[in-house]
């Protein structure tokens, strides 16, 4: 418990680290995934800019690159973060490494969450004279934005997983604390309280984005 | 004038499967919808229609022939150039298709906003929509809030928006209750007679074309197969189809089960008199049984009237000697047709 006590500074710190991975990824992340999850859903057979080619292309890409396990993606996807972030290691390298992975986990569900807007709706845009970049952005993500919420919600825990298991290659947070303070000191009251507050965190953001889902869905 | 005018027009799908066969959705349509009709499509699923009525704004586009909407074929025509097509066609849906994130007036509003009509404009146009449909205390409800009549009045109202002569009205009663329809057809009626627009309805439902169509074309593989004024059609069907459709509606001749029955209780003979429009004077018909003594009963049928033309069959049991029939029945014979059932 004293040391609990002792390393209160350090935790605070990983914490806000948590935080800032978490935030930089989920933009970076939750933008390249409605891109591509936008891209999946747009060219697919049947819909506004059907392109059976890119379409193709950008599911493969999707199926190729989701079953890598995260910790193997992390080591795998060094160079590339090397090579975009100027370090293979350090925070700058798995954020981007993080975005990365997540952009193809939240394209899935952003791509499953625009299949439930009824293509009658398309339909009655278009008969009014609407072209496919007014559809998404006056029929597509407003009509989706509920479950939409609610995907990010849910990337957001997947994201916490993801920068805890990234201390590994030398990224900060709880996970860091956790594993550097805790684990390997035989001090399970110091990975207990990294464990609360993740799941204080986790809490927290599930509970936020409830909320906003029941607001867009004014249920 | 045809505001829309379809000639040879088929729609093929490319086979789903690489060994499948091409499907052929319209195969060689033609027709022509004046101004200020409103044109009756009918069919039973699968028939077509659907396909046909998405093809006059080019939500699906023709593989063969040339759409021809205000003057212009717009079966040549680019997604892009339909864009501005499409503003002159409203179009209402079986499923009303309404933006659930927007609220009633919101709805109304998206064709303007998608026109650039200025935001006042805008505002006052949705006002008067919304009045002309008796939505006006609903502007702030969301879609799902409403029951499935105010839906399709919103529908309406924003297919109307733009002020467009032509309006597509895709299975827009089939979702709803009988009387529900009855109230969206007779707004229907009203956009058709008080802006002058012309109206295409697609259907299943023979009740609906009865109530407002004028013209009317029964479609069954792809193809039309009859077509004319409803009263025609009605009245007198060539095709089996069509006389299938208007046995939903019309009571005409018995069929061969109800005719058992009505043997059973009648031994006399039974004919089938047509009555169509004025032209058949009814009160003449059955003077001519009076005078001749025979007695009668009417054991079957029905007079319909259609945009105030009464039409139907009578069938009727006839109680007499049989030479005195047979004399009466040739005199009602030079007044209209008479089909004795056996």
């Amino acid at each position: 418990m004293d040391a609990l006590i002792d390393l209160l500074p350090e935790l605070w710190k990983a914490s806000i680290e948590t935080l800032y991975i978490v935030a930089l990824t989920l933009f970076f992340g939750g933008l390249g995934g409605l891109l591509v999850g936008l891209g999946l859903y747009l060219t697919r057979a049947g819909s506004i800019l059907e392109n059976k080619p890119l379409f193709f292309v950008l599911n493969l890409l999707v199926n190729f690159i989701r079953p890598i396990p995260f910790i193997i993606f992390l080591a795998a996807a060094q160079p590339l973060a090397r090579a975009v972030t100027g370090s293979g290691i350090g925070n700058n390298a798995i954020i981007f490494t993080i975005a990365l992975a997540a952009s193809f986990a939240m394209a899935r569900i952003v791509e499953q969450n625009l299949l439930t807007v009824t293509p009658g709706v398309i339909d009655a845009a278009r008969s009014v004279g609407a072209g496919p970049v007014r559809i998404i952005f006056t029929v597509l993500l407003p009509e989706a934005l509920g479950p939409l919420i609610l995907g990010y919600t849910f990337i957001f825990v997947a994201l916490v997983d993801m920068s805890a298991v990234a201390s590994y290659v030398g990224g900060g947070g709880l996970g860091s604390f956790a594993l550097t303070y805790g684990y390997r000191q035989f001090n399970p009251i110091v990975t207990w309280a990294a464990v609360l507050l993740i799941i204080v965190l986790v809490q927290f953001v599930q509970f936020f984005g409830n909320y906003l889902a029941r607001k867009a869905l004014r249920r | 004038m045809a505001v829309v005018s379809l000639r040879n027009v088929g729609k093929v799908y490319p086979p789903t499967a690489k060994d499948g066969a091409s499907v052929t959705a319209i195969d060689a349509v033609s027709l022509d919808v004046e101004a200020g009709d409103i044109y009756g499509i009918i069919g039973y699923s699968g028939a077509g229609k659907s396909t046909l009525v998405r093809l006059v704004n080019a939500l699906e586009r023709s593989t063969s022939g040339e759409i021809w909407v205000n003057g212009q074929n717009i079966a040549a025509l680019r997604e892009r150039e339909l864009r501005r097509v499409r503003l002159g066609i409203g179009m209402i849906f079986q499923q009303f298709n309404l933006l659930g994130s927007r609220t009633v007036a919101r709805n109304v509003a998206y064709p303007l906003e998608v026109a650039g009509y200025p935001k006042e404009q805008r505002a006052a146009r949705v006002a008067e929509l919304l009045d002309f449909v008796g939505l006006s205390d609903k502007a702030g409800s969301f879609p799902d809030q409403l029951s499935g009549g105010q839906k399709q009045r919103v529908g309406i109202a924003r297919a109307l928006a733009t002020q467009p002569s032509i309006l597509l009205a895709d299975e827009a009663t089939s979702a709803l209750d009988p009387e529900t329809t009855h109230e969206v057809l007779a707004l229907l009626k009203r956009v058709n007679a008080e802006f002058g627009v012309t109206i295409i309805v697609i259907t299943h439902e023979m009740d609906v074309i009865q109530t407002i169509a004028t013209k009317v074309a029964v479609m069954d593989q792809g193809r039309v197969i009859e077509r004319g004024p409803v009263f025609d059609v009605f009245s007198n069907p060539q095709a089996a189809a069509s006389a299938r459709f208007v046995s939903t509606v019309v009571k005409g001749v018995p069929s061969a089960a109800e005719l058992a029955v009505l043997r059973e209780r009648h031994a006399g003979r039974i004919v089938t008199l047509t009555f169509r429009d004025s032209a058949v004077d009814q009160k003449a018909v059955f003077g001519e049984l009076s005078t001749a003594g025979v007695a009668f009963e009417v054991v079957y049928g029905g007079i319909n009237e259609i945009q105030g033309r009464p039409f139907g069959h009578l069938t009727l049991a006839l109680t007499g000697a049989d030479a005195v029939i047979d004399q009466v029945l040739d005199h009602i014979r030079t007044l209209t047709t008479v089909t004795e059932v056996r």
